[in-house]
């Protein structure tokens, strides 16, 4: 299984530390330490660190580069100041979904996107092709590596490592700060629904980092938390991920992203179409769902009213929140429109669930 | 590690209590730890007949379903109710409050195929050499690669 298979600067950590590997993106990654459920918990009510320095980075600068942002992605780029970060959406000429990425403007025209790491060289090339003579694209990853502490007590167990007064800085914003004496880029984002930071730095000083956050927040019932815990955690929040909830079909419409989509802001990739998708509504929609009946439903299970395929589920799982089972799936435009039950096909039984609204969690 | 000596084990991880003609099944600690947390368990009804060597259920983890397959087959006599709600006690007492059924065995030769705790133990430490040769041979290629980087650096 190891053979070609990428590392973080973590890896050797995560070994010693007993860390269960799996493969995930063309890397070994954390699934779990002490357990998903141990973890998620641990993030929910005290706090965990995730290794995420599979994650890319891409740099975006020069004088074309706010233009060349704005072009290329759904959200209102020029809407960004310094030192803010922003949800936002790569999209093709058909309104499909390229990637869902972070931005930060670290200047007026400098922006780094964090893209996902089963992206990073599809969404390299794709933005290479769009740039003009007055843009420089570069892929930055491999000098990055990235840390998420997440959790009630995130801010109480960095605080005391930083000068950075955390209490200052607010939700999709950074700060470039000492963090245990590594220079890191700090920001106050996150894919878990709790307060917490991200925090990149370089490569070389990841370990160091690791072990200090680690020791510092020990007392405070700091866990290191792996991939299993950080899809539990996201999907109890409704939000997407892709290969699952997005793709290169799905458009930020038939996805719920609305809200990222700016139709006021110029022209941009796929406007036209998503411009028609609202006009007609989308042909179909990710709707949340809650099962009834015994079973939890997985990635892939048909989804049906009155035995009629109506659509599929695309993420699953029984929440350690919520001990309910709960899922993410499309249904067809008709099918939408009303919010009786349906049946989740689960290896050939039909189980009863209910429609909900997101987040299935809330904080 | 934990192998009760008064069970036998099938390949699949399963163990068997047999009483007279029945035998309680449920799984090993060893399934239970590669699996991880376990959220729900699938079992048969009372009544059911399970064939040997055939999947009768499933036990699912946060991330995945894995079948359990039938060790001897016989008519379930037995679930255990426990396990519905709290699907968790096969990772807290795999060999005890953690069974899965019970059946009626149809055959007790079926037993001869199924291995004592020593061979169990065996077979599971084989499993792990396995495991840990693959971690070995990645140490050895990222002690490798730091030479390579410190060689590098001269």
């Amino acid at each position: 299984m190891a053979q070609g298979l990428k590392k973080t600067a973590l890896h050797a950590a995560h070994r010693r530390a007993g860390a269960k590997m799996v493969e995930f993106a063309g890397w070994e990654m954390p699934v779990q330490y002490s357990g998903v459920i141990d973890e998620h918990v641990a993030v929910r009510s005290r706090a965990g660190l995730f290794d995420v320095s599979h994650m890319g980075e891409i740099e975006v600068r020069g004088p074309g580069a706010l233009e060349f942002c704005q072009r290329i992605s759904a959200n209102d780029v020029a809407r960004m100041n310094v030192s803010q970060a922003q949800y936002n959406l790569l999209l093709h000429e058909n309104g499909g979904v390229v990637d869902d990425v972070i931005f930060y403007r670290l200047d007026a025209e400098r922006f780094l996107v964090c893209v996902n790491a089963s992206n990073n060289e599809k969404d390299f090339s794709w933005m290479r092709q769009q740039a003009g003579a007055d843009v420089e694209v570069d892929n930055v990853s491999a000098s990055y590596a990235q840390l998420a502490l997440q959790g009630p007590l995130a801010e109480k167990i960095l605080q005391p490592l930083t000068g950075l007064a955390l209490d200052e800085l607010k939700a999709f914003h950074f700060q470039f700060a000492g963090v245990a004496t590594v220079r890191c880029l700090v920001s106050r984002t996150g894919y878990t629904g709790e307060n917490g930071f991200e925090l990149y730095c370089d490569v070389d000083a990841a370990e160091e980092l690791w072990r200090r956050l680690l020791n510092a927040g020990a007392h405070d019932g700091l866990v290191p938390a792996g991939l299993g815990a950080r899809d539990t955690l996201r999907l109890e929040m409704g939000y997407p991920l892709y290969g699952h909830e997005l793709d290169d079909t799905t458009t930020p419409l038939e996805a719920g992203l609305d809200w990222v989509v700016k139709f006021s802001k110029p022209a941009f990739i796929g406007r036209s179409i998503l411009v028609r998708q609202k006009a007609e509504g989308a042909p179909r929609r990710l709707t949340a769902l809650e099962l009834v009946e015994p079973g939890i439903a997985r990635s892939g299970y048909g989804l049906y009213r009155n035995d009629r395929l109506i659509g599929r589920v695309t993420s699953g799982t029984k929440s350690p929140t919520l001990g309910k089972a709960i899922a993410l799936g499309y249904l067809s435009r008709e099918a939408a429109a009303s919010s009786d039950d349906i049946d989740v096909d689960i290896r050939g039984r039909k189980t009863r669930a209910k429609i909900v609204t997101l987040p299935f969690v809330r904080r | 590690m934990d192998f009760p000596e008064g069970l036998r084990y099938s390949k699949e991880h399963e163990w068997v209590l047999v009483e007279g003609n029945s035998a309680t099944i449920g799984i090993t600690e060893f399934a239970q730890e590669e699996l991880g947390d376990v959220v729900y368990v699938e079992l048969p009804e009372v009544g059911e007949k399970i064939v040997k060597d055939d999947p009768f259920g499933a036990v699912e983890s946060v991330k995945a379903v894995s079948d359990i397959y039938a060790p001897v087959s016989g008519t379930v006599l037995e679930i255990n109710d426990v396990l519905p709600d709290s699907p968790e006690t096969i990772n807290d007492d795999p060999y005890g409050d953690g069974w899965m059924i019970r059946v009626e065995m149809n055959d007790k030769d079926d037993l001869k195929d199924l291995m004592s705790a020593e061979e169990y133990a065996e077979y599971v430490e084989q499993q792990k050499d396995d495991e840990d040769e693959d971690e070995d041979d990645e140490r050895e290629d990222e002690e490798e690669e730091e030479d390579d980087d410190d060689d590098k650096d001269k």
